[in-house]
């Protein structure tokens, strides 16, 4: 795998080549690590102050707040890292309320032995990301477990962002005669991870699809701040979300079995593996619950944008069967559509 | 039981003395052990079971199965029932 | 994705239906052989659109559920010793055992991996030859070639870390019981297209001619099943019995030749006890004594296994096509997918995880 960032920006000289328990000690190893990894790269005028906590202008009005953990494994997989998967993830969470993500706190917990080299690749990603989503680092910490601890690192992401006053967006508002806007293909990220796991003799092609959405959340705003619901599909994919949103409204969802996109080389993978697009994690996509009249010009706005080129309206909000999820086949049956029940395996039957 | 697919054979090497072969799926490109299917070739379709090839598919069979929906839809036609016929890559 | 889509088109299907419709003039009962074509049936919804005269039951090719609670207890407590690497399918991971699972096995310590080609077991026994590395050889014949493969290559290469726990079971002698037995009902068959792919199907004949059921050699692409369906009706309704083989492009009548030989060779015939059905002569594999070296039941002794199965459960007559998952009293409320009861409950194919997953009666 080329990682074209890492050379263009190569590792900085320090003590060590792998981190050790002292770099969590808070002694000189400590601040090394930090005024070398990490503050170069997250760099902005709170970050620099190297106070205990960050200090932040409130204009006033609601707050989005969300937390998220990542322990991916493994930590590089194709399309991307535990780094930017741990910036978009927590930058989605807060976007999906329709607010501007702003700021972020990163929490970073490492295994003792853990190759700078691999950290600094990491960092790296993690800073392009939060570029490219304009939120700030404005808090963080490292500590460093003994080896067998943890696997290589977890990170945390904490962060929040403002939620302007016309928006009200959740999971309990949606109404009878909705429709359902997807961004884009499904299971891309969850099978860009299982195929590339060792002991699945895979030479995948599929790409995982963490990207940052707020700018798309930000268009879909100007259209009409009327979004009824929204959430990205992660783990427990697009099937989890929706039975969510039709319990919490205790309203029913109709699919329309053929338009949900899925990549070719994704459903190959999901073939042989006899597994099901509508259970695997996304990183990259959101579903979206919009009045009807508002309907097409939403789609239109999220196809403008890279992270909605593929949207497509995929069901409806119903009456009938409240708290139920179903999905009309090719030969007009209507089946159900249930909550997984914990992590999807490779099967052979 | 038994989920098997096809998928189409890209190229033919050796493991551990088993013949084994890269098989594509839309993309995605499985490992599968040949052994089973001797007369295989690259380019052939094959259905793979748990990383082991079953059988080579046999085209003009499939082709029979088309050619007979082909009918399907050409007495539905006849019967004055809109139906197109499928365009099926090659 | 080509050779799949094609069997896959919502409106030829429909236009087969359309046949389907046609050609029913009264009640028949027709049983699907296989877990995978369950799935398919329930996914796309076949049963709901069939004619109401026809009756689909759910047949026993789903090794998770029919894998015996003896065996699973046994899996369990070889995955549990400190020595083993325990490798497993996925599909067997939550299979309840007697008190637990081979999740929870992993939870509390054991190394429960899941892999998807029994080579990949080997790879894992060679690469630690200080540890057991144990195979859970569950499935019907179309698993058999490469779970026999694997223990003919692990004696080829001197792997004497490497063994599997067989459990594997056979088709027709399942089907013969299930005609044999006073209650049944089904009245012709949907045989399970990738098992004929390796085995053929001369096996079959016999069984037509004796039981008078027609017997259809079915694929599991909507397209397949309801051509299966069909022409299992046309039979049905001019009163022959004959096998058909309608899954030409894959199935042939030998089957396959070098895999069935070294079946043979790494197997041989045993009686199976089935879960929720019961022992059947005959139905099925364990290793051959001259591999008795890579047989784990003999190399690791894990004393008497007692097994409990949950009263509630009625997976066997499920099984035997006699009764629905909704007729029973515990399906969706003591036993869900979730929390299961019985193995049908947790398999994907699963008759009553299939219903449970797909059918829930719709209050459209």
């Amino acid at each position: 795998m080329d990682f074209p960032e890492a050379l263009s920006c190569p590792l900085p000289i320090l003590s060590h080549d792998t981190v050790q328990l002292a770099h969590g000690a808070g002694g000189k190893l400590s601040n090394e690590m930090i005024d070398k990894i990490f503050l170069p790269r997250f760099l902005n005028n709170t970050l620099e102050k190297m106070e205990d906590q960050a200090i932040l202008d409130n204009p006033g009005g609601r707050i989005a707040f969300s937390t998220d953990t990542f322990v991916v494994d493994p930590i590089f997989f194709p399309g991307g890292d535990i780094g930017d998967l741990a910036i978009n993830g927590t930058v989605n969470d807060i976007a999906m309320s329709g607010a501007e993500p702003k700021y972020l706190s990163v929490g970073f917990i490492l295994e003792e032995g853990l190759p700078f080299d691999t950290l600094h690749r990491i960092v790296l990603s993690m800073e392009k990301a939060a570029k490219l989503a304009g939120i700030q680092i404005v808090a963080g910490d490292t500590k460093v477990v003994n080896r067998g601890s943890c696997d290589k690192l977890f990170i945390n992401t904490s962060g929040f962002g403002f939620v302007p006053d016309n928006v009200h967006i959740s999971a309990s508002n949606l109404i009878a005669g909705d429709k359902i806007i997807l961004s884009g293909t499904l299971a891309d990220h969850g099978m860009a991870v299982m195929t590339t796991r060792e002991g699945l003799s895979f030479q995948s092609t599929v790409e995982s699809d963490t990207a940052g959405l707020n700018h798309l959340v930000k268009d879909m705003l100007n259209v009409s701040p009327e979004i009824h619901a929204m959430r990205d599909p992660t783990r427990g994919g697009l099937a989890t979300s929706l039975n969510e949103f039709a319990g919490s409204s205790n309203v029913g969802i109709q699919l329309y079995g053929d338009t949900i996109p899925v990549k070719e080389n994704v459903r190959g993978a999901c073939e042989i593996l006899g597994i099901d697009p509508l259970y695997v994690a996304n990183e990259g996509k959101l579903v979206a619950i919009v009045p009807e009249d508002i309907a097409d010009d939403m789609l239109a706005a999220m196809k403008n944008n890279t992270h909605g080129k593929d949207a497509v309206i995929i069901g409806e909000v119903t009456d009938k069967h409240p708290g139920v999820v179903a999905l009309k086949t090719g030969l007009g049956a209507n089946r159900i559509v249930d909550m997984p029940v914990g992590e999807q395996l490779p099967r052979i039957c | 039981m038994c989920l098997a697919i096809p998928g189409k054979l890209l190229e033919i090497f050796d493991e551990n003395g088993l013949k084994m072969g890269n098989i594509d799926f839309a993309g995605s490109v499985s490992k599968a052990c040949l052994e089973y299917v001797p007369e295989i070739e690259i380019g052939h379709y094959t259905i793979v079971h748990a990383g082991f090839a079953l059988s080579v598919l046999n085209e003009e069979e499939a082709k029979n199965s088309f050619d007979a929906w082909d009918d399907l839809i050409d007495r539905a036609n006849a019967e004055g029932i809109e139906m197109e016929k499928l365009e099926r890559p090659d | 994705m080509k050779y799949l889509d094609e069997f896959r088109d919502p409106v030829i299907a429909k236009k087969i239906l359309n046949e389907i419709h046609a050609a029913t003039t009264q009640p028949w009962v027709i049983m699907e052989i296989c877990g995978g074509q369950t799935h398919s049936i329930i996914r796309n919804g076949i049963d709901q659109v069939l004619p109401d005269e026809i009756e689909l039951v759910h047949g026993p090719g789903c090794p998770v559920c029919v894998t015996p609670l003896e065996i699973i207890d046994r899996a369990i407590a070889i995955a549990s010793r400190p020595d083993v690497i325990f490798t497993s399918f996925g599909d067997m991971l939550r299979v309840p055992g007697s008190h637990k699972d081979l999740f929870m096995v992993r939870s509390e310590g054991g190394d429960v991996r899941t892999v998807f080609s029994p080579l990949e077991s080997l790879k894992i026994a060679r690469e630690n030859p200080e540890k057991e590395v144990v195979f859970f050889a569950v499935g019907f014949e179309t698993t058999a070639p490469g779970n026999a493969m694997a223990v003919a290559q692990a004696a080829k290469e001197g792997l004497s870390n490497f063994s599997e726990l067989v459990s594997h079971v056979l088709v027709p002698p399942a089907m013969e019981a299930l005609l044999s037995s006073p209650a049944n009902r089904v009245q012709g068959y949907l045989a399970a297209g990738h098992v004929c792919t390796v085995m053929g199907w001369d096996e079959y004949d016999p069984i037509a001619k004796k039981y008078q059921v027609p017997i259809v050699i079915t694929g599991f692409e909507p397209m397949d099943v309801l051509d299966g369906i069909l022409h299992t009706v046309k039979q049905l309704e001019a009163g022959t019995h004959e096998v058909e083989n309608r899954y030409a492009r894959i199935v042939e009548q030998g089957g396959n030749q070098p895999a069935q030989n070294l079946i043979k060779d790494v197997y041989e015939i045993a009686n199976r006890k089935w879960r929720g059905i019961g022992e059947i002569p005959v139905s099925g594999f364990k290793i051959h004594s001259k591999y008795a070296a890579f047989d784990a039941e003999l190399k690791f002794s894990v004393g008497d296994i007692h097994t409990e199965e949950p009263e509630a459960c009625i997976s066997g007559v499920i099984l035997q096509g006699l009764k629905k998952p909704h007729d029973c009293p515990a399906f969706g409320k003591e036993c869900t997918p979730q929390n299961p009861l019985g193995a049908t409950m947790v398999s994907s194919e699963g008759a009553c995880a299939a219903y449970y997953k797909y059918q829930r009666v719709l209050n459209d």
